[in-house]
């Protein structure tokens, strides 16, 4: 759960709820946007951020988004582990 | 240096390597901690400290989440997931804690309906579609992942929904840094400060260990890159006579922090006037319960949870762990009794536990390959 994964926002879905797809890795799923919420209106379709138990903590830009995820993947189990619970996860 | 190889810069990790070599006084030893688990994992999966000159010596520190959860709260959900009707929600990694008498998962088996959850908004999404049942969901975690629960609970509330509510354990990350400041056990040279929390609560909360304790404190990344930078960046402060907070991620860690995570934060929280760190005993106003206005979402009150206090088992040493007083094989049950498969000690159950780090990755003795 300590991870932090980086992610693409599709589209935002709910502007509500603060919802919006994300695609990590070829998975698509569901995350809160709520935590980036700021005067310049938050994050939208095409930013890279950082997602924590379902929620973007960060946006990263694009170089930082893809070293990250090269590094989580040379951690093998853990971050597959992570993925496969996000996979799980149905956020709505 | 075969690990450099892997680094996202390999060039820039050797340069680094040999600035820091050129950086510490050869008579001197150097104690530096990670406060994160993210950091130990990186440091042992990428051989970082045998990057390192042989008197820059890393210790681990209190930032796993799963890590510091003492006994007693895992007791206080296991009797809560076996209230009648309730469904339990944790993260994975909360199911394998030992308990006094067992795990979440062995509540499982024994008929609890506990369920692994990724997000709170998962549990929450399990209330609304179970109507007739009530979801607690188990929160832990510091200041990284406390927003996600308050933003959880802000729209349980907003929402109307009844059938939901919390047990908080989560914690702050300022108080245990104190306490280990105020330890007597530790001398420690300077900290590499934790790259996740930081980008919620920033730099600045941090500005204290120079202030009042003399020593620095770098907030880093968690590429072996940035690991080493930090290391360097403490050690040219220490040899410059300097101490400061200075911020090695800042291309993902603004110095303030997030204000609008902060704010929530402190909408649907409450300090607590102490909480019990496993290991480290009772730590004033390091943990967070639900403010009075989420009264209502406090699986605490909602349950009289029995508040059960439980010493340590004899055999463990998570607490000197989680102070970096002592290295995890030093342990006695260390790779024997106590394993991931079968932990005795929480920081042997997530990953980023410093005894999982070690065992995962072959440590179980003081050999060090130097450079
Ligand atoms: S080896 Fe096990 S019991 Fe010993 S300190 Fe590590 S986690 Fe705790």
């Amino acid at each position: 759960m300590c991870l932090a994964i980086p992610g693409r926002i599709v589209e935002v879905i709910d502007e509500a709820n603060r919802l919006a797809k994300v695609d990590v890795a070829g998975v698509r799923r569901t995350v809160n946007i709520g935590l980036l919420d700021g005067e310049d209106g938050g994050v939208a379709a095409g930013d890279w951020v950082l997602i924590h138990v379902g929620f973007a903590i960060s946006q990263v830009d694009e170089e930082e988004a893809i070293a990250t995820r090269r590094l989580l993947e040379q951690m093998g189990v853990e971050y597959e582990q992570e993925l496969a619970e996000l996979k799980a996860s149905a956020i709505e | 240096m075969k690990f450099v190889d892997e680094f996202r810069d390999a060039e820039l990790g050797r340069a680094v390597a040999a600035e820091i070599l050129a950086a510490v006084e050869p008579g001197r030893h150097y104690k530096l901690m990670e406060v994160c688990g993210g950091h130990t994992h990186s440091i042992y999966k990428y051989g970082i400290d045998d990057l390192l000159p042989a008197n820059v010596e890393l210790v681990h520190g209190p930032g796993c989440p799963v890590c510091v959860i003492p006994m007693g709260r895992v007791d206080d959900g296991i009797a809560l997931a076996h209230e009648p009707g309730v469904i339990f929600t944790c993260f994975g990694d909360m199911l394998r804690v030992p308990g006094s008498a067992g795990t979440l998962l062995d509540a499982k088996a024994a008929g609890a309906d506990v369920r692994m959850v990724y997000s709170p908004l998962d549990a929450l999404r399990i209330a609304k579609a179970n109507p007739g049942r009530q979801v607690v969901f188990f929160a832990i975690g510091f200041e990284t992942t406390a927003p996600s629960t308050a933003l959880t609970l802000k729209r349980a509330k907003a929402e109307g929904v009844t059938n939901f509510s919390c047990m908080c354990n989560h914690v702050t990350i300022v108080p245990p840094l104190r306490a280990l400041l105020d330890s007597p056990d530790l001398r420690l040279d300077g900290f590499v400060g934790p790259g996740h929390v930081s980008t919620v609560v920033g730099a600045r909360p941090f500005e204290f260990i120079p202030a009042e304790y003399g020593k620095p404190i770098v907030v880093a990344g968690f590429e072996p890159l940035d690991v080493l930078q930090a290391v360097h960046m403490l050690l040219r402060q220490l040899s410059e006579g300097r101490c400061e907070v200075e911020n090695q991620y800042s291309r993902v860690v603004p110095y303030e922090g997030n204000l609008r995570a902060l704010e929530v934060m402190a909408e649907v929280f409450a300090l607590r006037p102490h909480f019990e760190w496993r290991g480290l005993g009772f730590i004033s106003q390091s943990g967070l319960r639900l403010s009075d206005a989420y009264a209502d979402f406090d699986a605490e009150l909602r349950y009289g949870v029995p508040g059960v206090r439980v010493a340590d088992p004899k055999a463990c040493q998570c607490g000197e762990v989680l102070k970096g007083v002592i290295k995890p094989w030093e342990c006695k049950v260390f790779g024997t009794a106590c394993r991931p498969e079968r932990p005795i000690g929480t920081c042997m159950v997530s990953s980023e536990g410093a005894c999982a780090a070690y065992y995962n990755y072959g440590r179980f003795a003081r050999e060090r390959e130097l450079v």
